[in-house]
């Protein structure tokens, strides 16, 4: 009889893994289905919260597994953008790929940058040199006018969507919503693969305990530099994917304050779990529209608020928060 | 010609570095005692600037201004670190810096809603120039940064001498064996916050005639006075007085050929080098 | 005075303290022997509020210290010597002692008092008064890590391996202070490595072992029967 019955153990792994994917599946669906659906002004909000959603689970990779708080990531982000923008503007006519290729390639020289000081830096030190060097790149960025348009940034043309010999086709508001959320899902489904290899582990063994991780014998610093990459590059994604969404790429983005919003999400989606700084992303711009009702653009009052409060409180994050009530 | 300028601006550069300074010594100060790193610090500076604007319309007095500035954001800074920083003590640095990240957005935004976005004005307390070469040099400038001078010089006699010197200074060094010479740490840690965010709020005083005082003028200095305790030495006094001066004149003498805004770059290559060659800080001896 | 009753602690998920109990009268001396890593260094920490007790009593005068901190502590009567001295090293001499001389409703007359005491026992205190706290020599630091908790004008001192490292002759002024400190009326908590001292000095003796306190007896039974503390001691 044993040999033919599966083991519950077995049974039940499989069910897991299978309900998993089928939920995920069931969330693509349904962000997929929603733009049809959606009046034009939450169509686009949709579009934005899966970008930032990306760049909120770029950081997830250094902040939540490998423990290491970035405010840099506006720099990734800006310099996505603006390698996009180098390669719409000065390549013509403008190509998709290109554009892509530029922008991740900006990302990476600056995620090779900030990866050289993360493997000598601790802590805070590593967080105020992110810090610094997004300033770096917003003050570059702003005072280099003849280059970089400045304090008005560049805009350009949004590039077609283009498979050579397959298909030519401008973007709509809603094919453009279903190559965002394909990029977006493809990265979380990479990102996740990573995050539960062994790789993954050693990162997150070196957020518990750093000495320990090195003391067993792990090159630390090569792992943190991987996890710098992945995390840039994957920020840079998300600057071309604002990029050609929006056409436009400005300083304002390079703005030490952007890392910050985003530290914001991980934070309050949960760190450590990908899917979170995603549903923090969502909840933070929710909260933004809803108060802006009542207190216009000082929204951050009360999210600030809210934030620190989640700090103190429940530094585990909504989803942290939640899965243990589920519990 | 260049002499001149060189001149003018080193005067220039000691001034601005005297507040930076100040600045910077709370934060320092507050860093080596708690290890928190407060991100609020900025916006501490600037509600201190606007306190001190509505107090100079009320009672037309300059000094009033300060006064009452200084001794509100002291409390201000003593009832947030009672509320958010005390209970999280002992936990991952990480977290202070997120929570102190977002006292500052509240507080930025907080002036933006209070104040408006146009930018106010201090009047300097008295007018009046000498001669400095061809130019005009304000009396003033040089008034603020003997204050500054005089108030960090004030601290550190007061860190010298006097019981709750000896007090603030065996917690930063042992916060465990001050407790057990009944040291009421808890309470340090409040008055070390309150004196930094007194001090801040006085230098946004001071340092409102030079600029205007708007919502935003936290988070620029947040970043050099972040620059200046890594690179003086964080919880080294004497450190980041140092750096403060040495980073202001290198930014003034900077801005003979570049603009001011691309001055800034100076200060981050300085602490990019710092980090690189002596990431414990430039100014501080080597550990025996 | 103060009494341990099945005190429990854990550093972390390590279980270190297996229910001790221990008590202390005014005025007396009580020795603290066992092995290396037995936990009785814990004990003083879990009195201290330093490792706080999972689970047991810690009763002062009849007070309960749980939750209260060191400094409450400290201010109730109770000092503490840690092991590694833990001077002030960047604080001079004085003070070092400053921290414990400095105190709400001590007179500077009785300040002066206190001062000259310890500078009387201690002379190289006086000497070193100006010096900071690092530049001292080890049994330099011991004698001000005694000296500091002096000026709490303690009820009871918990002493942790005060004689560690020491040269004899230094070894003789720390047994001639807590003798000092016994005819002051000061009780003492000495937790040591140095049999025959603890037993010369000492009223009672608890020995422990693995977390937990196996035998208790007076010192003067001890210094004529120490077979128990071979046994346990393996000295």
């Amino acid at each position: 009889m044993t040999d033919t019955a599966r083991s519950p153990r077995a049974h039940a792994e499989m069910t897991d893994t299978a309900r998993y994917w089928l939920g995920l599946v069931a969330v693509v669906a349904l962000l997929g289905i929603a733009p049809l659906v959606l009046p034009e002004f939450w169509r686009r909000f949709l579009t934005e919260i899966l970008i930032w959603g990306l760049l909120a689970m770029s950081s997830d990779i250094l902040i939540g597994y490998t423990g290491m708080v970035s405010f840099g990531h506006s720099a990734f982000f800006g310099l996505g953008m603006y390698g996009t923008a180098a390669a719409l503007l000065t390549v013509s006519p403008p190509n998709l790929w290109l554009g892509m290729v530029y922008g991740l390639a900006a990302a990476g020289v600056v995620a090779a940058f900030v990866a050289f000081f993360a493997t000598r830096l601790r802590d805070i030190y590593f967080s105020i040199t992110t810090l610094v060097f997004s300033q770096i790149f917003y003050v570059v960025i702003f005072t280099w006018t003849e280059v970089t348009g400045g304090e008005n940034g560049l805009t350009f043309r949004q590039p077609a969507f283009w498979i050579p010999g397959v298909v030519e086709a401008r973007f709509t508001p809603v094919t453009l919503h279903w190559f965002v959320l394909a990029v977006v899902t493809v990265s979380y489904v990479v990102l996740r693969r990573i995050t539960q290899s062994p790789f993954g582990m050693v990162l997150q063994s070196i957020r518990e305990n750093e000495p320990r991780t090195r003391a067993i014998g792990y090159a630390v610093e090569r792992y943190k530099i991987v996890a710098v990459m992945l995390s840039g590059i994957f920020a840079g994604l998300a600057g071309v994917l604002y990029a050609i969404q929006n056409k436009f790429a400005a300083p304002d983005f390079v703005f030490f304050l952007v890392s910050g919003e985003v530290v914001i999400f991980n934070v309050m989606g949960g760190m450590g779990t990908l899917v979170g700084p995603v549903a923090g992303a969502a909840v933070f711009f929710l909260l933004r529209e809803l108060f802006s009702r009542y207190f216009t653009q000082y929204y951050l009052i009360p999210v600030g608020i809210i934030f620190t409060f989640m700090v103190i409180f429940m530094p585990q994050g909504l989803l942290g928060f939640a899965r243990r009530r589920l519990r | 010609m260049v002499y001149e300028q060189i001149l003018i601006q080193t005067v220039n550069g000691l001034v601005s570095g005297m507040i930076l300074a100040l600045v910077a010594s709370g934060l320092t100060l507050i860093f080596g005692i708690m290890d928190v790193v407060n991100f609020a610090h900025g916006e501490l500076f600037m509600l201190g600037a606007y306190v001190g604007t509505t107090t100079l319309v009320a009672t037309g007095s300059f000094w009033a201004a300060l006064l009452v500035a200084s001794v509100l954001i002291g409390l201000l800074g003593a009832a947030l670190q009672i509320t958010t920083l005390r209970p999280l003590l002992g936990r991952d640095p990480l977290t202070t810096i997120l929570a102190t990240f977002g006292i500052s957005l509240v507080l930025q935004n907080y002036a933006l809603w209070q104040y408006g976005p146009v930018a106010r004005k201090i009047q300097e307390p008295f007018t009046g120039h000498f001669r400095l070469f061809h130019l005009d040099y304000p009396y003033y400038r040089i008034v603020i940064a003997v204050l500054s001078a005089a108030i960090i010089g004030g601290l550190w006699l007061f860190m010298k001498y006097g019981t709750y010197g000896i007090w603030i200074r065996a917690t930063t060094q042992d916060r465990v064996m001050a407790s057990a010479m009944g040291i009421p740490v808890p309470l340090v840690h409040t008055g070390v916050f309150a004196i930094g965010a007194a001090m801040a709020a006085a230098s946004g005083v001071l340092f409102g005639p030079l600029v205007g005082v708007n919502h935003a003028m936290g988070l620029d200095l947040i970043l050099r006075a972040f620059i200046v305790v890594v690179v003086g030495g964080m919880g080294n006094l004497g450190g980041s007085v140092l750096a403060a001066i040495f980073i202001s004149l290198a930014e003034s003498f900077a801005s003979i050929w570049v603009s001011p805004a691309q001055a800034v770059i100076v200060s981050f290559v300085v602490l990019i080098l710092t980090l690189l060659v002596r990431p414990t800080g430039l100014f501080v001896p080597t550990p025996k | 005075m103060l009494s341990l009753t099945d005190v429990h602690a854990h550093y972390g998920k390590s279980h270190v303290l297996h229910g001790v109990s221990i008590d202390v009268a005014a005025g007396e001396v009580v020795g603290l022997l066992g092995r290396n890593g037995v936990g009785k260094s814990t004990t003083l920490k879990s009195i201290m509020g330093l490792v706080p007790p999972s689970s047991g009593k810690i009763l002062f005068e009849g007070r309960d210290l749980a939750g209260l901190p060191p400094h409450r502590l400290a201010r109730l009567g109770i000092a503490y010597v840690p092991e590694d001295r833990r001077i002030f090293r960047l604080l001079t001499v004085l003070e070092n002692l400053r921290t414990g001389l400095d105190r709400h409703g001590v007179t500077e007359a009785r300040r002066e008092a206190l001062l000259e005491k310890v500078y009387r026992h201690f002379p190289v205190l006086r000497e070193r008064r100006a010096q900071h706290g690092g530049t001292l020599s080890g049994g330099e630091q011991q004698m001000l890590a005694i000296a500091r908790a002096m000026m709490l004008e303690p009820k009871i001192i918990l002493l942790d391996e005060p004689t560690e490292g020491l040269m004899p002759r230094m070894v003789s002024q720390i047994r001639e202070i807590i003798q000092v400190l016994h005819g002051d009326g000061v009780a003492i908590l000495l937790v040591e490595q140095n049999v025959p001292l603890t037993l010369e000095v000492s009223n009672r003796v608890y020995i422990m072992e693995k977390g937990t306190v196996r035998h208790q007896a007076a010192a003067a039974a001890l210094r004529v029967n120490d077979a128990v503390i071979h046994q346990y001691l393996g000295v």
